[in-house]
């Protein structure tokens, strides 16, 4: 895996998109990775008798896939400073949900990615992701 | 807002201010240091496969709130949770995020224990919205390694009131591909009336075929919704589900030309005769059904 520099990335890059299938297992295993024991997140006869349709991915795992789908792209040596997520429809089991994204600005060698999320349902995720490239002098990433 | 309402407002206006003055409110010591098992579990349910993190000695950053989560075991106050509960109190039940923002400052490191810390920051509301009216609440978790603040979040939820659902009507339409476009209609307030492609003429009820050319070019109209009595009938006997005896059922003549079946409403049975003046009018019978019923036309 190679990191982006900064001559590979600029305002209106395109991320590759990214399909993800929520599976049953899928949803309880980052459930129980991210320490949420919510009935919703793992019983689905729970999360029906609270009205949603079937257990349904927690908020915990979108940040964690909305990072991952950032990383899997710009590469590990950078450095995610922020991600804002603006929560929309639920991402249940048995659906897909669909990462975009593009970058839209580049201040002073801080990036960011708009990210969607898309399930059948409409927009799960929102998403502004701010990272750093690694430094080319030191090739560490900046501060 | 009702008197009684605006009370409940003002004490949960009071209650958000008096826990927004406690500041930032510290939990304990997080059970468990940063770790490689962790990590791994972590980056292994998510399909994450930057080598970094693991190389490093590092946790991916939006793992922050993991590392404090309360797991099975009781949850530790903090001063989001009387608000929390002055909300369901004052019937606002409902509860769904909308807001996640994390700014991390620095990564975690393996063997480092981080400390949770909470400051409820605003409520706002009342505010009607799509799930019903309800209180935006948002508060913000510092993580903190030692004294070393490294990784924030800004958690709103919306805490609603869940919309009462109307009892299901149980008289249903049958909507099938030549009547959907009517049904369509009365949802968005149009009575519309089917007009052959070809040859223009009207029709109702809507049907796949022209009766004069033969055409199964469709298209509709949009009618005024005006119409008079041609004929009707008085339903008194026997009871007929969702229906309080006695109703009117009436062919109204539309200004247009055609005729169409409706309940005349918002006059007395006795005072419906031939003839009388009618205009539509869309009555919302439950959650998804809306009728174009008639009522006399005012003079």
């Amino acid at each position: 895996m190679r990191t982006l520099t900064e001559g590979q990335v600029e305002i209106g890059s395109v991320l590759p998109e990214l399909s993800i299938d929520l599976t049953p297992t899928l949803i309880v295993s980052t459930a129980l990775a991210t320490m949420d024991f919510t009935p919703v997140h793992h019983d689905v006869e729970g999360a029906r008798a609270q009205g949603s349709k079937d257990i349904f991915l927690n908020i915990l795992t979108t940040m964690g896939l909305v990072e991952r789908y950032v990383t899997d792209w710009i590469g590990p040596e950078a450095v995610i400073k922020r991600i804002n997520v603006k929560l929309g429809v639920p991402a249940y089991a048995g659906d897909r949900l669909t990462f975009t994204g593009t970058v839209v600005e580049c201040d002073e060698g801080e990036y960011t990615v708009e990210v969607r999320g898309k399930v059948s349902l409409g927009d799960h995720a929102t998403a502004a992701v701010a990272f750093r490239l690694p430094s080319p002098a030191d090739g560490t990433a900046a501060p | 807002m009702s008197g009684r309402d605006s009370g409940v407002h003002e004490e949960l206006m009071e209650l958000a201010a008096k826990q927004a003055a406690l500041g930032e409110v510290r939990g304990a010591v997080a059970a468990d240091p940063v770790n490689e098992p962790m990590i791994r579990h972590w980056l292994d349910a998510m399909g994450d496969t930057n080598p970094a993190y693991l190389a490093n000695g590092v946790a991916p950053p939006a793992m922050a709130q993991v590392w404090t989560m309360p797991g099975l075991g009781p949850r530790q106050q903090t001063p989001v949770d009387e608000i929390m509960s002055a909300l369901n109190a004052a019937g606002f039940t409902g509860v769904v995020a909308t807001n996640c923002e994390h700014t991390y400052h620095r990564p975690l490191r393996v063997g480092e224990r981080v400390t949770a810390a909470t400051r409820f920051t605003e409520l706002k509301g009342p505010k009607t919205t799509a799930l019903g009216e309800g209180y935006f609440a948002t508060w913000t978790v510092t993580w903190y390694a030692g004294d070393d603040p490294v990784a924030e979040m800004l958690f709103r939820v919306l805490k609603f009131r869940p919309k009462e659902r109307k009892k299901p009507y149980p008289l249903k339409p049958a909507i099938n591909q030549d009547t959907a476009f009517f049904w369509e209609g009365v949802k968005q307030g149009e009575l519309r009336i089917q007009r052959c492609g070809d040859c223009g003429e009207l029709r109702h009820p809507p049907g796949p075929l022209c009766p004069s050319c033969r055409s199964a070019n469709r298209d509709h109209i949009v009618a005024a919704g005006l119409g008079t009595v041609y004929s009707f009938v008085v339903h008194h006997h026997p009871p007929v589900p969702g229906k309080k005896t006695p109703f009117v059922v009436a062919v109204v003549e539309l200004q247009e030309g055609v005729r169409i079946v409706g309940n005349i409403v918002d006059c007395p049975v006795e005072d419906v005769g031939i003839g009388m003046e009618l205009r539509v009018t869309y009555s919302s019978m439950d959650d998804e059904l809306t009728l174009p019923l008639w009522a006399p036309r005012e003079p």
